[in-house]
């Protein structure tokens, strides 16, 4: 990666990092003694099973319903489902969930040689998934190759949310050929408070397009179509996050998507779901999306949109590291590695350009190798499209003096109107105008080391460190921290929360293929 | 018009003299850049009523949209003693001056639940409404420090409202209707209005605001609540209206609830 780094202190950096895997270690061990109907139903996916009965509930949601009637979750469905395959009740998953919803089937956990014969059946369905994902990675890396990658970085990055799949698909084609290096295809408001992933094309959306695997795959071929055209491979983003977070993960390996958002924390903090129920589903995903060959993108731009982002500008360090530890431990590597971070410090602050610089400075020496998300001003952007235009263009200075990978295009009618074709024009020219006049900057941008950036990226830094030592103060350490509001005013219990009916403690004869094929081997 | 030492009410736009009448506009045509293209522009902008009308800057946006900018002279005058405008009836505040407010004239934290009642599993509103990620860009009433939240989420039962917005001295209650079918978000609403004012005695019952896409904000009193939000309600509208009836509008009865706490 390209940027000026900081002469951190190297004892320091390494006594953060040492502190948030001495945070992250115990929440894994949470993860692994767990599941979740949302894990269950992933796996589901893996073996194939798609579409929904007519009200429009998906056959994963209705047989794991099913199952978890008869049996519960704890020994994990791949058991009782192929069980039931194995025995003849049903000749396919689809009619097996056909029949389990109307309660024409029994489900029990196995034993003896029952039990080894439905595993090995479901270890082979869930492989052709697990299968299917690997082949669809090596297609992009040979799409990459045959049509070329984005020619500099940061990525540019732009956002498409008409509601309507339909609609999506030429605004995503005309902001790849207007030079968008990544569409991502903003959510519907709420369905990360969904408990199950809509299915088909979806029109109608508040605020948002459904992630469905339909929509995934038109709006991937509507990008291959362009990339083709343009020889420059277009890649797509969606968002594994909330309740169904490891079934969009799945889909989103099985239809090639690039880039997923995907944070720790996010779900617990900003929307209530219980935190057992978030780190389960976290570790799911984040071992698809590294089996995928995802880049993920962390949500620290979160924290700087509740809290002064002076102020909590260790908060945004601390997730980085304790993100950076949970991906790791998953089978990430740095390449994939999106950590997030945002332009939002109030600009009527002397000195605010410097202090954005020494957090962007920070992150970036902090990560060396990894792809750092950058993201644009939204808190102080106020209907004053001039000043936000202003704005804007020392945002994409700092990205250009910092060496940031991914840049989130910021948009001069944040908070006034969804982007107009005029508005993504305009702050793509500004985008344009300061990298081609300054993108090598950093190679003469070497701040002082006693000087203002330099101090302050120190600072942000001990006090990153003051905050994992916090966490680890406690009886239960991160969740603790998280049920008494260390982050943010966001108090979230371990037993509060969405989705916490749907987490089960794993029993003895818990099995599951998807999490033996995605264990990383080490 | 008034005599000379008042300000004139009549204006026109200013540039910079006084009576120039000069704006600036931008706007897109979906047509590719052209001559033609230009004319239009001018021609849409004497529409308007801009006379003389000056294209300044005309760019292709792709192969089938063009961007302008026109600057020019505005026949329209307007008249400020002809002004009309509708007031809110309460004032829009900021998070810090509703928290401000709260914890100075109230003296403890402002208790909110919130849930829908009925079938209707569309939290999607109520979310907007309570969620810290908020909706339109502003944070949800859990973002404010002084308002304590209880979001019960979905297909929550009316004695189930009553009884939680008791044993949590609700000062208001929040409920949200989505989806409905014929009218249900109304014969919900009433329903629930009915059993908090039995439960209560008229004094401490909570405060009842109701909303969703299908609500008409003139319907309050039919339905025995106090405020009716319809589409696109923000939570600062609803933060401040809290403020507006429950500390501001009503200071001694909640000064003197407060100090038993």
């Amino acid at each position: 990666m390209s940027g000026t780094t900081l002469a951190l202190d190297p004892v320091t950096v390494r006594k953060a990092r040492s502190l948030a895997r001495k945070a992250g270690r115990p929440i894994v061990r949470l993860a692994q003694q767990h599941t979740t109907v949302s894990v269950e139903r992933a796996t589901l996916r893996l073996a194939g099973l798609r579409g929904a009965d007519p009200d429009g509930t998906p056959w994963v949601n209705r047989l794991v319903d099913a199952v978890r009637a008869d049996t519960g979750i704890e020994s994990g469905v791949s058991l009782p489902v192929w069980d039931a395959l194995v025995r003849g009740d049903a000749a396919d998953l689809e009619e097996l969930a056909t029949k389990a919803a109307v309660g024409s089937v029994r489900f029990r956990v196995p034993g003896g040689r029952d039990a080894t014969r439905a595993r090995s059946a479901a270890s082979k369905a869930v492989g052709a998934g697990i299968r299917r994902i690997d082949a669809r990675r090596r297609e992009r890396e040979r799409l990459v190759r045959r049509w070329g990658d984005a020619p500099q970085t940061p990525w540019i990055y732009l956002i498409v949310a008409t509601g309507d799949i339909y609609e999506d698909m030429p605004q995503a084609q005309a902001a790849a050929r207007a030079g968008a290096d990544v569409i991502a295809v903003i959510r519907s408001t709420g369905q990360s408070l969904l408990d199950y992933v809509p299915e088909g094309p979806t029109r109608e959306g508040y605020a948002g397009t459904y992630a469905t695997q339909e929509n995934f795959r038109l709006m991937r071929a509507a990008l291959d179509q362009t990339s083709a055209e343009l020889g420059r491979y277009v890649r797509l983003t969606n968002y594994a996050s909330g309740l169904c977070m490891p079934e969009i993960a799945s889909l989103a390996g099985l239809e090639r998507l690039d880039m997923m958002l995907n944070d720790s924390m996010y779900g617990i903090l900003f929307r209530d779901i219980n935190p057992v129920r978030t780190f389960v589903d976290q570790r799911f995903s984040r071992q698809v999306h590294a089996r995928a060959g995802i880049i993920i993108n962390t949500g620290e731009d979160n924290y700087l949109t509740t809290a002064d982002a002076v102020d909590a500008a260790h908060t945004v360090t601390v997730s980085q590291l304790l993100n950076e530890f949970f991906a790791k431990e998953a089978g990430l590597a740095d390449w994939q590695l999106g950590l997030g971070h945002a332009f939002e410090v109030n600009p009527d602050l002397p000195d605010s350009f410097r202090l954005e610089l020494a957090h962007a400075m920070l992150a970036r020496s902090l990560f060396p190798d990894a792809p750092l998300k950058w993201m644009p001003p939204t808190r102080h952007m106020t209907g004053d499209v001039f000043r936000g235009y202003l704005l804007d263009g020392f945002f994409n200075l700092v990205g250009a003096m910092t060496g940031q990978s991914i840049l989130l295009v910021g948009m001069m009618t944040e908070a006034v109107v969804t982007p107009w074709l005029s508005d993504r024009d305009l702050a793509l020219q500004n985008v344009r105008y300061v990298m081609n006049a300054c993108g090598n900057l950093h190679e003469d941008f070497h701040p002082p080391p006693d000087g203002f950036i330099a101090t302050r990226a120190r600072q942000v830094l001990a006090e990153s460190v003051e905050l994992l030592e916090q966490i680890l103060d406690h009886d239960k350490g991160l969740l603790d921290a998280i049920a008494d509001g260390t982050f943010g005013l966001m108090k979230r219990p371990t037993d509060g929360g969405r989705g916490l009916d749907g987490v089960a403690r794993k029993a003895d004869v818990y099995y599951n293929p998807a999490t033996e094929l995605l264990e990383p081997t080490r | 018009m008034s005599s000379s030492d008042l300000s004139p009410t009549v204006l026109r736009p200013y540039g910079d003299t006084t009576g120039d009448g000069m704006v600036q506009l931008s706007f897109t045509l979906p047509m590719p850049h052209s001559k033609l293209a230009e004319g239009a522009a001018t021609q849409l902008a004497v529409t308007m009523g801009i006379d003389p009308a000056l294209v300044v800057h005309a760019k292709a946006m792709g192969p089938a949209h063009t961007f302008f900018v026109v600057y020019g002279r505005v026949n329209h005058l307007v008249d400020v003693s002809q002004v009309r405008i509708v007031e809110r009836d309460y004032a829009l505040l900021s998070p810090k001056e509703i928290n401000l407010a709260v914890r100075k004239r109230l003296r403890r934290r402002l208790t909110v639940v919130g849930g829908c009642i009925g079938t209707d599993a569309h939290t999607v509103g109520i979310d907007a409404i309570l969620n810290v990620k908020g909706f339109a860009g502003e944070k949800g009433l859990e973002y404010y420090r002084e308002l304590r939240v209880v979001n019960l989420g979905a297909q929550v039962s009316v004695p189930q409202l009553v009884a939680r917005a008791q044993a949590e001295r609700a000062d208001a209650v929040l409920v949200s209707q989505v989806v409905t079918q014929r009218d249900a978000h109304l014969f919900n609403t009433k329903e629930m209005s009915a059993a908090f004012r039995e439960a209560y005695p008229a004094a401490t019952r909570p405060l009842l605001i109701v909303g969703g896409p299908r609500f008409d904000e003139a319907m309050a009193t039919d339905l025995g609540v106090d405020r009716v939000f319809s589409r696109g309600t923000t939570p600062g509208e609803v933060a401040s209206y809290l403020v507006h009836s429950l500390v501001t509008a009503r200071p001694v009865r909640e000064e003197s609830r407060g100090s038993n706490v």
